[in-house]
């Protein structure tokens, strides 16, 4: 039941990827994120995509869990490519039916757009298949450091992550025990319509906010009892610190930028 | 009401890499009225099994009956199974939502659909069954004590008037006054007419005290099942899977190896003090040592 | 021996406010209490629910501090905010629920949140982090989710991330409530390992009578007072007055005192089987 939704789901495994600094992995996941828009034409989504191969390939991680992450934005992509495909005017009539034209334009830019959010996805998904949630709180707490001076809440933010990753699978198997609990007393949570289904919901939500409130509870006295005062003064057992295979990435990753560039000129 | 279950097999996730095998044919028969003890390691799979017993888990293979009618054949309803077959959880006050006791513990029958008079006069009655007066009807269920609470949630059950009441660990938590005055009321509930109940608990003395017959699940199976007397005479066998037995149980089997055992056997403080009694004759005079109070 | 805490006098208010912000209600979670333990000892505390016990372990931690006397802890006076830190330092804390005390995602971080909360040098925390781990037999999870543990395991991950602050004292609140029988049974080994190994002086607070079996001295309180103390054979000989406020005894003390009535020459202080069985066949 609810129970099989995986959220941040790190895959272990010993890999190249696996053994990247967190930080590094952040910079350059945004990196290639952000060359998607500079990509031109089939030759530039071409580049990105032996980028993702090699980058999967590199991962360990079997292609088939990039592809879950995919299944969940199934709809939205859909959406994007309709919207694209109907609503982008200009270049040669392909198709008509009706109010709605298919244009060669449209074609292109559906296509692309579907890619470039396929792309997305994978790319991120392999930094969240790759690192697990820990260091990935890690890495950010880390990168947003320097911003502390402009009172950005490194730390907080950080914190709030872990605790967030540490009490979702608790929160989920206890709505799945408050669901049972609630059926066993008659409750139906799936039939009727739009109104009766959010009313049946109050007897599932207002138990799990209570619980919440409570393990909040619970929680910010087991850490005020273990001295936690935040950040400030605070060290870490585990220092981040960058390898030799992290240039190695950085270098793939500018000669990736690079390709990229030259063919955007070219073309 | 009877529960018959044959060759019953329960999987988690089957086709996934978190595949695990809960039950592995379970084969039960479970009379009207009798008072049951499910004992067990935490994953024996009693859990497993009281969910299959009211539909709230489908059974990969095998069948559940419910006086004589297989609850997932196709003229079976879950909703009707689910009346017939009280199932109180683990901690049930974390289920409470409503404004006020009364309509907490109105929640089951509502859903039932009975007409206002119906539910009025079985939330009065459950309530009433648990120990708690009319005056509770209008507090907030959160700002009642834990036992309190505990009572609530398991009125919310019996005012639904299940022929079969399942109680997951309902002592949990309690302190020993909370346990013996909610095992008191349970062992009230059997008493009045003809309920079925099957209690499942970590407690050895309060199994020992209450049911009339013990199954003892481990690894997805039964592997024991009989009145606490015979049971308990397993010591080896239950110690085997993490279980025990009640500590006057332990003393007899001390006594016994000691030379001077005790007749029949002891599973109770009241079997025990009668078996003391007759192996030491009316007490006598002090013959000395020993502290005097 | 040395004094690790000292209260007296000590009374604590709830104060329930209504809608206006008034006192409405004035609960006294704890109503005069004196408590002294020393270095190296093993207390169990047992009351029923709401005697006040819990409210008690909380002021040893500093986490509340008395409305009326005073409580120290090696000699710090709780009430001074100076002292706070260092006082849950050395006297960490263990909870009821397993789940609501571990922060992080794996074991090995959740262990070392305490240091690094104290600014522990990072080579120093793994250290800590690995001796705890060992002492409490949890090193081969130091890396598993703690999702995955059973209660017993989750409440020993507890213990060791109290244990790598290095605290002289462990006080336990109600640790075993939420476990099954082998859960309970791998808490209370892991307490007593460390009180008779390590010399950490361990509170105990339970209603599991067989728990305080093995403690020095049971305190038994009710209605946020200490209703009577003493060794555990004292304490549970008075099978009357423990049932009286809603406690239990172990079976064989219970039937010891109802036959010692009835004429029988039992003592009334026995707890274990051995002792119940050396009482029978003396008199046979």
């Amino acid at each position: 039941m609810i129970r099989d939704i995986t959220l941040g789901q790190y895959y272990p495994a010993e890999s190249f990827l696996h053994s990247m600094d967190p930080r590094s992995k952040i910079v350059l996941t945004f990196t290639f994120i952000l060359s998607l828009f500079l990509a031109k034409g089939a030759p530039g989504y071409g580049v990105a995509f032996l980028f993702l191969v090699l980058a999967i390939r590199a991962s360990k991680v079997p292609p088939r869990f990039m592809l879950k992450g995919l299944k969940a934005v199934f709809m939205i992509i859909l959406l994007t490519v309709f919207i694209n495909l109907f609503l982008t005017p200009g270049g040669a009539v392909l198709f008509q039916w009706g109010v709605f034209k298919v244009t060669r334009t449209g074609l292109e830019t559906a296509v692309f757009m579907a890619l470039r959010l396929i792309f997305l996805i994978v790319g991120s998904s392999i930094l969240t298949l790759t690192t697990s949630p820990i260091s990935l709180t890690d890495g950010i707490e880390a990168l947003l450091k320097p911003w502390e001076k402009v009172k950005v809440p490194a730390h907080e933010i950080a914190m709030m992550m872990t605790i967030a990753l540490r009490f979702i699978p608790i929160l989920l198997e206890e709505t799945d025990k408050i669901m049972k609990a609630q059926m066993a007393r008659g409750a139906d949570f799936e039939s009727g319509g739009l109104v009766k289904k959010a009313q049946s919901l109050i007897p599932l939500l207002v138990p799990l906010f209570i619980s919440s409130f409570r393990r909040a509870d619970d929680l910010a006295l087991a850490m005020e009892a273990r001295c936690y005062r935040g950040g400030e003064g605070r060290t870490r057992m585990k220092r981040l610190s960058y390898t030799r295979v992290d240039v190695a990435a950085a270098l793939v990753v500018a000669a990736y930028l690079l390709a990229l560039g030259l063919l955007a000129r070219w073309l | 009401m009877s529960i018959e279950i044959r060759n019953l097999h329960f999987t988690y996730g089957e086709g996934t890499p978190f595949r695990k095998e809960a039950l592995r044919n379970v084969n039960l028969e479970i009379r009207t009225g009798e008072f049951i003890g499910l004992m067990g390691h935490t994953g024996s799979g009693k859990s497993t099994l009281i969910q299959q017993v009211n539909g709230l888990l489908k059974p990969t293979a095998g069948e559940i009956r419910i006086h004589g009618k297989d609850i997932h054949s196709k003229g079976a309803s879950l909703k009707d199974i689910r009346q017939e077959v009280g199932l109180v959880f683990q901690y049930p006050e974390h289920q409470l939502f409503e404004m006020s006791v009364y309509k907490d513990v109105a929640f089951g029958p509502t859903n039932m659909g009975l007409s206002k008079d119906e539910i009025h006069s079985r939330v009065v009655d459950a309530l009433d069954r648990v120990g708690l007066g009319e005056d509770m009807q209008e507090a907030s269920p959160f700002e009642l004590s834990g036992g309190q609470k505990r009572r609530v949630a398991i009125a919310g059950v019996l005012a639904m008037r299940p022929k079969i009441l399942i109680l997951d660990e309902p002592t949990a938590g309690l302190d020993p006054k909370g346990r013996d005055e909610i095992l008191g009321e349970i062992g009230r509930i059997h008493g009045k007419g003809d309920m079925t109940v099957i209690l499942v608990s970590h407690s050895m003395e309060d199994i020992a005290n209450h049911v009339e017959r013990i199954i003892v699940m481990d690894k997805g199976e039964v592997r024991m099942d009989g009145p606490p007397k015979q049971v308990f005479q397993e010591v080896e066998h239950l110690e085997a899977m993490g279980l025990g037995v009640p500590q006057v149980t332990y003393l007899a089997k001390a006594l016994e190896a000691k030379g001077c055992g005790l007749e029949g056997t002891v599973t109770t403080v009241e079997e025990a003090m009668a078996a003391i009694r007759s192996l030491l004759g009316p007490p006598g005079p002090a013959k000395g040592g020993g502290i005097h109070d | 021996m040395e004094k690790m805490i000292v209260g007296e006098g000590l009374v604590f208010e709830y104060h329930q406010h209504n809608d206006a912000g008034e006192v409405e209600h004035i609960h006294r979670a704890i109503d005069g209490l004196d408590l002294e333990v020393r270095k190296g000892q093993f207390i169990a505390i047992l009351g029923h629910n709401g005697s006040g016990k819990s409210t008690l372990a909380k002021h040893i931690n500093a986490l509340l501090v008395p409305t009326e006397g005073w409580m120290r802890v090696k000699g710090m006076d709780t009430r001074e905010e100076g002292n706070v830190w260092k006082i849950r330092q050395h006297a960490g804390m263990v909870f009821q629920n397993p789940d609501n005390q571990i922060i992080a995602t794996i074991v090995e971080e959740d262990v070392a949140f305490g240091p690094e909360n104290l600014g522990v040098e990072p080579e120093e925390i793994r250290r800590r982090v690995d001796q705890s781990l060992d002492a409490v037999e949890m090193g081969e999870y130091a890396t598993h989710s703690p999702n995955k543990l059973s209660g017993g395991q989750k409440q020993r991950v507890a213990i060791a991330g109290v244990l790598a602050m290095r605290p002289s004292c462990i006080i336990f609140d109600e640790p075993t409530a939420m476990l099954d029988p082998s859960g309970r049974k791998e808490v209370l080994d892991t307490a007593l390992q460390l009180n008779r190994n390590e010399g950490i002086t361990v509170i105990l607070i339970t209603h599991y009578m067989d728990e305080a079996i093995h403690a020095d001295r049971v305190i038994v309180m009710d209605q946020g007072k200490i209703a009577f103390q003493g060794t555990p054979k004292e304490v549970f000989s008075r099978t009357e007055e423990m049932k009286a406020i809603g406690l239990d005894v172990p079976q064989v003390t219970e039937i010891a005192g109802r036959l010692k009535r009835e004429g029988y020459d039992f003592p009334v202080d026995l707890l274990t089987i051995e002792e119940m069985v050396g009482a029978i066949c003396r008199l046979k």
